[in-house]
């Protein structure tokens, strides 16, 4: 069964998917990132591939991409990382990253090398839904990967159906129109949006990210969702400490304070 | 604009050839879909062709010259003629596309306009047609092109627009449409993002393509009444994005015997590392939203271009070129700094005539090519040098 699956069926609901960008704030610092996040309670951990030109992202994002890339992170360097992912992590791994690197790795030999250190999905904002269906799903299938859609307040109730139907894993839900990191806190709106979705009854797990930056938004997203994503909140706790203790302090901080 | 079908334009899907597409984000998916769902049933309809071709005439002072440049032809060996895009109100071929965007952006109902600008160009034009309809306008610009097209910021202030800086990245074209792009994903509602080039996710670089056809669709006529046929032997455009060379090749594209040539900033050379020659130094991949030429190292990530021109200084061109270059339609030309300003001068000396220094890479072009001397060439002038002068100045060799 894959990891992503496995994850839901034993925790049920209110899983913390937590998000950071490889290669940052220092190199060498992916794995040691994942292996605290894994340790300190952490249901899915998302890393992300950096990219020159991350359209969607807001300037948390923006900024720890341009310093991975500063500081030499490449998709191969990734992988020679990750070799030694398995057994130190055992909870689910995605790669989350915009298209156009992963094509000039070559997009078969990606998903192989996925595959060969143990991640179990993808989530390419920029990949077509159509071209996925065409070209990509069997080469997913094809090495285990599970490939995540995104939904956003906008997204008509027709093609998040759509979106259901082909996704695996889970349905990363954008909790409103924005980049990440642009907006912190949960508004009516957003509510409501999260209401419409869940009445929906849809196939696949829900989880809710941007703008989830502490217990009280991590608690509210899961009053409507399976679970959420933290993304730019965790990439300004490690720009400012990414020892271990700090990172499970930080978990433990959104998912029971005391 | 009249109806042209061609195989190298785009497909029902959205695609030149294997070039174009959508790819983009889900958060921008709503904001692409609405207006590919609607843009050809609203630009074909007779009132949003009458209102274009009347403001083109009245506003933008269409059709603009075909004039035989003679002592410029004499240097260079063949019968050149000047699209005088230069002559377009604000002073480039960017107004057609903003006209045609901000009825466009009418039709939909949209209160904000937002655009990014290299040159300064399309921020003035887009400024421009905000102001005439009294729209509010937010243009991106690099923090680079800022101080090097100052003219141009402050002219779009004048006009009433609000010019943001793009701090990220290299601060210049591509990191001004990475701003704009995430501008429109957090005002996904209200705002219609004026792409000034045929760049961008379907359905933009058809769209801008259409909007920037009046070019050949001039030139067609204008050549019938100076030499009695409708098409030339060359068409010369320079290539940022790519959008006025396709309008000016867009009624020729299936006359195969009209030779294409696209003309790229190599910047200080292409060898240098200093340089925006996108199909001499790049490979094919996905940038801001299509699938087409960029430059890029091996890992992906996208390389930052070198022109002297802020209007060329883009790592890619659009997937309409793309494909013009893949098929070989098109020939494309690298002209460098020093070649394209001193076409600039020449073209001054000439003609009386100061180019953009965008549109000096295209006169530059005519050296490279070998022209019989019955050759009739069309050069499109796609903007003016006022905005250079300072570039003129620190350059100084006139
Ligand atoms: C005068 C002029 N020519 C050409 C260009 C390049 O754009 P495109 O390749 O879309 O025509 C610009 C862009 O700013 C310009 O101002």
């Amino acid at each position: 069964m894959n990891r992503i699956d496995q994850a839901f069926k034993e925790k049920g609901n209110q899983l913390l998917n937590v998000y950071f960008t490889a290669g940052y704030p220092a190199l060498e610092d992916t794995l040691p990132i994942a292996k605290a996040l894994n340790d300190g309670g952490v249901d899915l951990i998302e890393i992300g591939l950096p990219f020159s030109d991350p359209v969607a992202d807001g300037p948390t994002i923006q900024e720890s991409s341009t310093q991975a890339l500063a500081n030499g992170m490449t998709i191969s360097r990734l992988f020679e990382q990750l070799q030694d992912l398995r057994p130190q992590v055992d909870v689910p791994v995605l790669l989350m990253g915009y298209i156009n690197p992963v094509l000039q790795y070559g997009f078969e030999r990606f998903c192989a090398r996925c595959q060969e250190v143990g991640v179990d999905g993808l989530i390419l904002p920029d990949l077509p839904m159509y071209e996925y269906e065409e070209l990509y799903k069997d080469v997913l299938e094809k090495y285990g990967l599970y490939n995540v859609f995104l939904i956003t307040p906008q997204t008509s109730d027709e093609r998040i159906r759509k979106i259901d139907e082909l996704s695996k894993g889970f349905i990363y839900m954008v909790s409103s129109a924005s980049t990440t990191g642009a907006k912190s806190g949960i508004t009516n709106e957003q509510i409501a949006y999260f209401e419409r979705i869940k009445s929906l009854q849809l196939a696949n797990k829900r989880l809710i990210g941007f703008g989830i930056s502490n217990n009280e938004s991590f608690e509210k997203a899961c009053e409507f969702a399976d679970g959420a994503i933290v993304g730019s909140a965790f990439i300004k706790q490690i720009a400012n400490d990414s020892s271990a203790a700090a990172i499970q302090s930080f978990v433990k901080n959104i998912k029971h304070p005391k | 604009m009249s109806e042209v079908k061609s195989k190298y334009l785009v497909d029902e899907r959205g695609y030149f050839g294997k070039f174009g597409g959508a790819y983009i984000p889900e958060m921008l998916y709503p904001n692409v879909e609405e207006l590919r769902s609607a843009y050809l049933e609203i630009i074909e309809t007779p009132a949003f062709k009458a209102d274009f071709e009347q403001l083109l005439k009245d506003y933008v002072g269409r059709p603009t010259p075909l004039y035989h440049a003679a002592r410029l032809s004499e240097t260079i060996g063949a019968k050149v003629y000047l699209k005088r895009e230069d002559l377009c109100h604000t002073g480039a071929h960017k107004v057609n596309n903003t006209i045609g965007q901000i009825l466009l952006a009418q039709a939909l109902g949209k209160k904000r306009i937002i655009a990014e600008t290299g040159a300064g160009q399309h921020g003035v034009a887009t400024a421009t047609v905000c102001a005439l309809m009294g729209i509010d306008c937010i243009v991106y610009m690099g923090e680079i092109d800022m101080a090097r097209q100052k003219p141009n910021v402050e002219r779009m202030k004048i006009l009433g627009a609000e010019v943001r800086a793009a701090k990220s990245g290299s601060k210049t074209l591509k990191d001004a449409t990475n701003e704009a792009m995430r501008h429109w994903i957090n005002n996904p509602q209200d705002t219609h993002y004026i792409i000034g080039s045929v760049v961008g996710p379907h359905p933009y670089p058809d769209m801008v393509a259409r909007f920037q056809s009046v070019i050949s669709e001039e030139i067609k006529w204008q050549l019938e009444e100076k030499e009695g046929k409708t098409s030339p032997d060359c068409v010369v455009a320079c290539v940022g994005g790519g959008s006025n060379a396709a309008g000016a090749y867009y009624h020729y594209l299936d006359d195969e015997q009209v030779k294409l040539v696209a003309v790229e900033a190599s910047g200080l050379g292409n060898d240098t590392g200093k340089s925006a020659a996108t199909t001499a130094l790049g490979r094919e991949g996905v940038l801001h939203g299509s699938r087409t030429i960029l430059m890029q190292t091996d890992d992906g990530q996208v390389v930052e271009p070198y022109s002297i021109s802020a209007g060329l200084d883009y790592p890619g061109i659009g997937p309409f070129h793309a494909h013009l270059f893949d098929s070989g339609r098109a020939d494309f030309v690298g002209v460098t700094d020093e070649e394209a300003m001193k076409a600039g001068v020449l073209l001054s000396r000439t003609e009386g005539i100061i180019p953009a220094v965008e549109s000096a890479h295209a006169i530059a072009a005519l050296h490279k090519v070998s022209f019989e001397s019955d050759d009739i060439v069309v050069v499109n002038l796609s903007g003016r040098g006022d905005k250079d002068l300072e570039t003129y100045i620190k350059w100084g060799k006139y």
